[in-house]
C-alpha cells in the first residue's frame, strides 16, 4: 500500500488511543482526588502529566479544574484530548477512501461532539461524561474498525499504531507510579494505609485492569501481582506483554504482504522485545528494578517505531532500487 | 403558438398539476413544444408523473436525496466561508435525448475531437496550419496554455487529448451548438456516473420502458483507455489517479474514479522521480508508474518545469513524460485547444484536419483582440456574455442583461487592460427542461449538456449522454457546480 496511507493510518490509531488513554487516566485520577484531600494526593498531577509525556513544569501550582483543563480542551496542549482527536481525524481524513464509511462517520462524531462540549458544563456536574464518551468513542472505533475493514496492511498498520502508543503509555504510567509508591514500602501481610491503597486501585484502573486483576488475583492489591499482572501478562489486552506480541503479530503480517529486505531489522527488534517479556519473570524484573524495565521498554518501542519508518514509509531511494 | 381560423393566436390549455404552473417561451423546450403539447419522447415520463400520486414524487425525490447523502456525494463550492462539502443538488427529472439526435451528436464530437487532437499534433510540431495563416500565429503565442516545453515531444499514440468533456447547449431553433471545449481536467463524471445509479432506484420500471442507454461502462471504457497508453512493453501497467487530494473541490470525484477503474489514487508527494521513470512510494518499496490520469493542472504538475511553488506536483514529471517513460492523461499543453478565442476557430481547424464542414456548430464568437470585434462588443456589453479566455467554471464571467452598470465598467476595463483575454457571444436562450421545485410543481430551467468524451488516438468512445447541468435559479443561466447549478440524470433512447 502507498507509504503515506500507511503513514496515516497508524497516527490516527496513536492519537485516538492517546486520547483514551488519557481520558481514563485523568477520570480514575479526578475521581481519587474527590475522596483524598488535595494535599494528600503527593504531587498527583505532576505524576499524570509525566505519565503522559506532556511538560510537567509548574503543574504543581495548578488547581484540579486548570491541570483536567489542561490535559482535556487545552488547544494549544499537544497532547490534550482535543487535540488528540483532532490530529486523529486529520489523519483520517487524508486515508477516508481507505477507511470504511462506518469508520469515518464514528471518528467524525466524536470530533463534532468534542467540539461542541462547553465547559460550563463541568462546573457542576464534572468531566465524567465527558471522559466516558471518549472512551466509549474510542472502543466503538475500534469495534467498527474490526467488523468492517479488511483484516489486510492497513488494518495492520491501525494495529501497530494502537499497541505502540498503549504500551509506551502503560510503561509510563506504571514507570510514574512505582517511582512514587515504591513496592517496597509495602511489607507484606502489614495491610496497607488506606490512601496508598486506593492509588495502587487506582493504578490498575487507569489501565482498565482491576477486575481482571481480581480475576486472577483476588482482590489482594500486591504490587508485585499488580506489576505481574500489567508487565507480564499473556491474555490480558492492557499488558506490556500483549501489547509487544501483537506489535511482532502486525509487523510480520504487514512484511508478509509486502516484502522486502528492508523489514528485517524492524522485525527482530521486535521479536527480541517480545521474547523478552515472555521468558521474563517479575521477581528478576523487581531486583534489577522496575524502572530499569520499563524505560527499556520505552525504548525498544521507541526503536520499532523507527524501524517502521524505515522499513516501510521514510526509507530513502537508495535502500529502494538495490531491493 | 395554435392559431384559430382568424389567425388570431390561441393561449394553450394549461397543463395539469404538477405541470400548471409551467409555461413556455422563446427558448427551447425539452419537454413540451410550443403549444404545450408533450414531445413524443417525454410522454412515456409524462404518463408516469400524471398517475403518479403528488406524494409518491415527493417521497422518491427525498429518497434520491437521501442516497446521494449517505453515498457522501459532495461539492466543495468555493467563496464560501467553511469551503465545506455540500450535497450536490440533483433534479429527479430526466433529460430525454432521442436516438436520432445523438447519433448526430456523437457524429459531431467525434469529428471535432480528433481535429483538435490533430490541431495539438500539428501545432507541437510542424506548425502547418499557422504557416497556412488558418489561425493566427500571436492568438496561438499569446495563449497562456500553450506550452513551449512541448515543441517536439512526442506523445503516445499521438493521443494529446484522452478525456475531453465538451459543452453542448441546444438553440432556441432546436438545434445542438458546441459552447465550449474542455481539453485540460474536465470534470462532472462521477455525478453522471452516481445520478443513473439512484435513477434506477427512483424510476426503474420507466427507465426498462423508454430503453434508456446504458453508462455504467464508462470507468472499463475509461482504464482500457488509459492503460493503452502505457509505454511500449510495459507488462501489466501500472496506472494511477494523481490527485492534488482532499482539500480539492473534485476530490470526491477522483476518489470514486479510482475506486471504480481499481486503480491506486495518488498525491503528488506520493510519487518521485528517479532516472526518469515515475515510482510512488509503497510499503512494500518504490514501484514504477507507468499511466498517469492526471488532475492536475498542467501549472502544478511539476515545480521543476512550470510553477516553482506547487507543492501538488512531482518534481522531474515533464521530464520522465518527455523521455517517453510515463504517459500522462491529458497530455501537457492541451489547454491552447480549449482556449476560448481558439475556440472561435475551431470551425477552420475541422476544415483544416478533416476536409470536412463541422457537424455541430460553434456559437458566434467575437474576439476581443480584435480591434473592428472589439469596438461592437464594448458597444453592446448589455446584451452580451464576456468570458475570459482560460476560465473555467463560469467565473471570470460578465452576463450583459444581468448585470449592472458598475459591473459592465469593471468587464470594460479589464477588457482594455488585455483584450486578448476576453472573447464574448450572444446572451444565448438556453433551452429549458422541467425541474422538481420546493413545493411540489415542476417548472423549467435552462439546461446545458457535457458529454464525455474518450480519445485513444484512434477511436472514440463516448458514453450515451453526459452531465445534464441546470441553472437552479429561476431565470439563472449559470449551471456550473461551482455557483450553484445541479444536475439531471440524461436519458438517451435505444431508438
Amino acid at each position: 500500500m502507498l507509504s503515506r496511507v500507511a503513514d496515516s493510518l497508524y497516527w490516527m490509531t496513536r492519537y485516538l488511543e492517546r486520547a483514551a488513554n488519557t481520558a481514563t487516566i485523568v477520570g480514575v485520577h479526578f475521581n481519587l482526588e474527590l475522596e483524598q484531600p488535595r494535599d494528600s494526593g503527593r504531587g498527583r498531577w505532576e505524576r499524570i502529566f509525566r505519565a503522559l509525556h506532556q511538560d510537567a513544569a509548574g503543574v504543581d501550582t495548578l488547581s484540579t479544574d486548570a491541570a483536567v483543563h489542561r490535559l482535556c480542551f487545552d488547544q494549544s496542549n499537544r497532547g490534550s484530548i482535543v487535540s488528540s482527536i483532532r490530529m486523529a481525524r486529520d489523519n483520517a481524513r487524508q486515508v477516508r477512501e481507505q477507511i470504511s464509511s462506518e469508520m469515518w462517520e464514528n471518528l467524525n462524531r466524536i470530533y463534532h461532539d468534542v467540539r461542541h462540549v462547553d465547559l460550563s458544563d463541568f462546573a457542576s456536574s464534572g468531566p465524567d461524561d465527558f471522559l466516558n464518551s471518549i472512551k466509549d468513542g474510542a472502543r466503538m472505533f475500534r469495534g467498527v474498525t474490526d467488523s468492517t475493514m479488511n483484516h489486510g496492511e492497513g488494518w495492520q498498520f491501525i494495529a501497530l499504531g494502537q499497541f505502540l502508543e498503549r504500551g509506551v503509555n502503560l510503561a509510563a504510567l506504571v514507570d510514574q507510579h512505582f517511582l512514587h509508591f515504591p513496592a517496597t514500602s509495602v511489607r507484606p501481610g502489614s495491610g496497607f494505609d488506606s490512601s496508598d491503597y486506593l492509588e495502587w486501585i487506582g493504578l490498575l484502573k487507569c489501565a482498565t485492569a482491576f477486575e481482571a486483576y481480581c480475576k486472577v488475583y483476588t482482590a489482594s492489591i500486591v504490587p508485585e501481582r499488580v506489576a505481574e499482572f500489567l508487565l507480564l501478562n499473556e491474555t490480558f489486552p492492557h499488558s506490556l506483554r500483549f501489547a509487544a506480541d501483537r506489535i511482532e503479530t502486525a509487523l510480520k503480517a504487514v512484511s508478509d504482504l509486502s516484502p522486502s529486505r528492508r523489514a528485517n531489522k524492524v522485525l527482530r527488534l521486535a521479536g527480541r522485545l517480545r521474547a523478552s517479556l515472555r521468558f521474563a519473570g517479575i521477581e528478576e524484573i523487581f531486583s534489577e528494578g522496575v524502572h530499569r524495565t520499563l524505560t527499556d521498554f520505552v525504548r525498544q518501542c521507541g526503536d520499532i517505531h523507527s524501524g517502521i519508518y524505515q522499513a516501510f514509509i521514510t526509507y530513502p531511494i537508495e535502500a529502494a532500487l538495490e531491493a | 403558438m395554435q392559431q384559430t381560423l382568424s389567425g388570431a393566436p390561441v393561449t394553450p390549455r394549461p397543463l395539469p398539476p404538477p405541470f400548471h404552473h409551467y409555461s413556455v417561451d422563446a427558448a427551447w423546450d425539452e419537454m413540451f413544444d410550443s403549444s404545450l403539447a408533450v414531445r413524443p419522447h417525454y410522454q412515456a415520463l409524462m404518463a408516469r408523473i400524471e398517475t403518479m400520486p403528488p406524494e409518491e414524487l415527493r417521497r422518491r425525490k427525498q429518497a434520491a436525496d437521501l442516497s446521494f447523502l449517505h453515498q457522501g456525494i459532495t461539492f466543495t463550492v468555493y467563496g464560501r466561508t467553511e469551503g465545506t462539502e455540500r450535497i450536490f443538488p440533483h433534479d429527479l427529472l430526466p433529460r430525454i435525448i432521442t436516438a436520432g439526435e445523438w447519433a448526430r451528436m456523437e457524429k459531431g464530437l467525434a469529428q471535432r475531437i480528433i481535429a483538435l487532437n490533430e490541431f495539438l499534433r500539428d501545432i507541437y510540431h510542424g506548425q502547418r496550419i499557422l504557416r497556412d495563416k488558418v489561425v493566427p500565429r500571436e492568438l496561438l503565442y499569446t495563449c497562456p496554455q500553450f506550452r513551449r516545453e512541448m515543441r517536439g515531444v512526442e506523445v503516445p499514440r499521438n493521443a494529446y487529448v484522452t478525456v475531453a468533456g465538451t459543452d453542448l447547449i441546444r438553440l432556441p431553433s432546436g438545434e445542438f451548438a458546441v459552447l465550449e471545449d474542455n481539453l485540460r481536467v474536465p470534470s462532472g463524471v462521477s455525478y453522471m456516473l452516481t445520478s443513473r445509479q439512484v435513477m434506477k432506484r427512483a424510476f426503474p420500471a420507466l427507465i426498462a420502458e423508454c430503453g434508456v442507454r446504458p453508462i455504467d461502462h464508462y470507468a472499463r471504457t475509461l482504464f482500457e483507455t488509459l492503460q493503452a497508453l502505457a509505454p511500449q512493453g510495459a507488462a501489466d501497467p501500472n496506472v494511477v489517479l494523481l490527485t492534488p487530494g482532499v482539500f480539492n473541490s473534485a476530490y470526491f470525484e477522483h476518489a470514486y474514479l479510482a475506486r471504480q477503474m481499481g486503480i491506486e489514487l495518488v498525491e503528488g508527494r506520493d510519487l518521485l522521480v528517479h532516472d526518469n521513470f515515475v515510482y510512488m512510494r509503497t510499503t512494500a518499496g518504490l514501484r514504477r508508474v507507468d499511466v498517469i490520469y492526471r488532475r492536475i493542472d498542467d501549472d502544478f504538475v511539476d515545480p521543476l518545469a512550470f510553477r516553482r511553488d506547487s507543492i501538488l506536483g512531482v518534481a522531474g514529471l515533464f521530464n520522465a513524460f518527455r523521455a517517453g517513460n510515463v504517459a500522462l492523461a491529458n497530455a501537457i499543453g492541451t489547454g491552447v485547444a480549449d482556449d476560448k478565442a481558439v475556440y472561435a476557430y475551431v470551425p477552420q481547424i475541422i476544415k483544416y484536419y478533416l476536409n470536412e464542414d463541422p457537424i455541430l456548430p460553434n456559437v458566434e464568437t467575437w474576439l476581443l483582440g480584435e480591434d473592428d470585434q472589439r469596438a461592437y462588443v464594448l458597444d453592446h456589453l448589455e446584451e452580451l456574455v464576456v468570458k475570459a479566455v482560460g476560465e473555467s467554471g463560469g467565473y471570470g464571467m460578465l452576463i450583459g442583461p444581468h448585470s449592472t452598470a458598475a459591473e459592465r465598467e469593471e468587464f470594460r476595463r479589464r477588457i482594455l487592460a488585455n483584450p486578448r483575454n476576453y472573447i464574448a457571444q450572444p446572451t444565448l436562450n438556453l433551452s429549458k427542461a422541467p425541474c422538481f421545485m420546493e413545493g411540489g410543481a415542476i417548472e423549467p430551467r435552462h439546461v446545458d449538456l457535457r458529454p464525455y468524451i474518450l480519445f485513444s488516438g484512434d477511436q472514440v468512445r463516448i458514453v450515451p449522454g453526459g452531465l445534464t447541468r441546470v441553472a437552479l435559479r429561476r431565470g439563472s443561466l449559470v449551471v456550473n457546480s461551482s455557483q450553484g447549478g445541479g444536475s439531471k440524470d440524461t436519458w438517451v433512447l435505444s431508438e
